[in-house]
C-alpha cells in the first residue's frame, strides 16, 4: 500500500503519473513530494511507487 | 503616487503596497479584491490538494499578481524549507512568505527557527519574507540571512488589534535596511495609514478584509490608507509642539484695535 495524502491507497506498482491520471487532481495545479523529496513533472512517469511510499500532492489555497 | 516610488522585493518592482491575503473569504471575490485594493502580490498557503473540490485559486486571481506562497502549517525550519519548496515547484515564482508557529493559540512567530529557514531558502534562490516577532538582533540576522524584506507582527493573526508592537517596529524601521512589511493585526485602514507614516515599507492584510461588512469596500480604504500614508512619509510629517499653540492665521490684520 502506498499512503498518499495520509490515505493508504493501492497503488504500488504505478506510476506516478498513472495514479495521478486515476484521480481527478490537475496536473497542472499540484505538486508531488515521494518520501519528503519533491518528484518534478518531468519525472512523474518514471517513478515507480512502492510499498510503503508516502506521497504528499499539494495544492495551493486560500492563506495569509 | 509618485510613479518613481517603488517597493523593490526579490529585484522586481511594485508600485503598490498593499500585500492582499487571500484566507478566509470566497474565491469569487478575489478578483474584486485584487482590483480595489490595487494589489500587485498575493498570500497563498500550501495543502494537500483536495480531489473533490474542482476550483482552484489560482483560476480566480487576475494574471500579473505575484504570488507569496506562505509555509503556514510549518512547525520549524525544515518543514517551511519543504513547504516553500513544494510551493515554488507549485510553478509560480520564488517568492515565499515564511511562517513558522509552535503553538495554534497565540499563532506567534518561531524567530529562531525563522532564522535558520530564512538561510537555506534564501541560499536556493528564493526571494525570502520572513514574518517575525518585531526583534532588532533577530531583524538583523534575518537581514544577514538573506531576506528580501522583514515583516514584524503588528498583532497577534487575525486580531484586527493595530500596531500594538508600534515602537519596535519604528526600531526596525529605522535600523533595518530592507523593506519593513507590516504583517498580521492590522484591522483598520487607519492603522495600516499609521503604520506607513512611520516607514513602512508595505502593509499584508488579510483578516481585516475577510471579516469586515464589505471587502471590496474596504480593500479600497486600504488602498487610500496606505497611498496616504505613504505619501505623508515621503511628505515629511509636521513637527509636533511641546507645548502650547501656533496660530495658522495671520497674527496682523484683526478687525479691532
Amino acid at each position: 500500500m502506498v499512503k498518499i495524502n495520509g490515505v493508504l491507497v493501492d497503488a504500488a506498482g504505478k506510476t506516478l503519473k498513472e495514479f495521478l491520471a486515476s484521480t481527478d487532481y490537475d496536473p497542472l495545479r499540484i505538486a508531488c513530494e515521494r518520501n519528503g523529496e519533491i518528484v518534478p513533472k518531468s519525472r512523474y512517469e518514471e517513478t515507480i511507487l512502492e510499498e510503503e511510499d508516502v506521497i504528499e500532492v499539494v495544492s495551493f489555497v486560500g492563506g495569509g | 503616487m509618485n510613479q518613481t516610488d517603488k517597493l523593490i522585493l526579490g529585484g522586481r518592482e511594485f508600485s503598490s503596497r498593499f500585500i492582499l491575503g487571500s484566507g478566509k473569504y470566497s474565491l469569487n471575490l478575489i478578483e474584486a479584491a485584487v482590483k480595489d485594493a490595487g494589489a500587485e502580490i498575493i498570500t497563498l498557503a500550501v495543502r494537500r490538494a483536495n480531489t473533490k473540490e474542482q476550483e482552484n485559486i489560482l483560476d480566480y486571481i487576475p494574471k500579473g499578481v505575484t504570488l507569496l506562497p506562505n509555509t503556514s502549517g510549518a512547525r520549524n525550519a525544515e518543514e517551511a524549507v519543504r513547504i516553500a519548496r513544494l510551493a515554488r515547484e507549485l510553478g509560480c515564482g520564488n517568492f515565499v512568505k515564511i511562517e513558522i508557529m509552535r503553538d495554534s493559540k497565540y499563532l506567534l512567530p518561531d524567530n529562531s527557527q525563522t532564522i535558520r529557514a530564512t538561510e537555506i531558502l534564501a541560499k536556493e534562490g528564493f526571494a525570502v519574507l520572513p514574518y517575525m516577532y518585531p526583534d532588532l538582533n533577530v531583524a538583523r540576522d534575518l537581514a544577514n540571512a538573506g531576506a528580501a524584506a522583514i515583516m514584524p507582527l503588528g498583532a497577534p493573526i487575525g486580531s484586527n488589534k493595530g500596531l500594538v508592537t508600534k515602537e519596535f517596529i519604528q526600531i526596525l524601521i529605522d535600523e533595518i535596511d530592507l523593506p519593513i512589511i507590516v504583517d498580521a493585526g492590522i484591522g483598520r485602514p487607519s492603522q495600516a495609514c499609521e503604520a506607513m507614516e512611520m516607514g513602512a515599507a508595505a502593509i499584508m492584510a488579510n483578516t481585516a478584509l475577510a471579516t469586515a461588512g464589505d471587502l471590496p469596500l474596504m480593500a479600497k480604504a486600504f488602498r487610500q490608507a496606505i497611498e496616504a500614508g505613504r505619501s505623508a512619509y515621503l511628505s515629511g510629517l509636521g513637527r509636533v509642539l511641546s507645548r502650547g499653540a501656533s496660530a495658522s492665521d495671520p497674527l496682523t490684520g484683526f478687525l479691532h484695535d
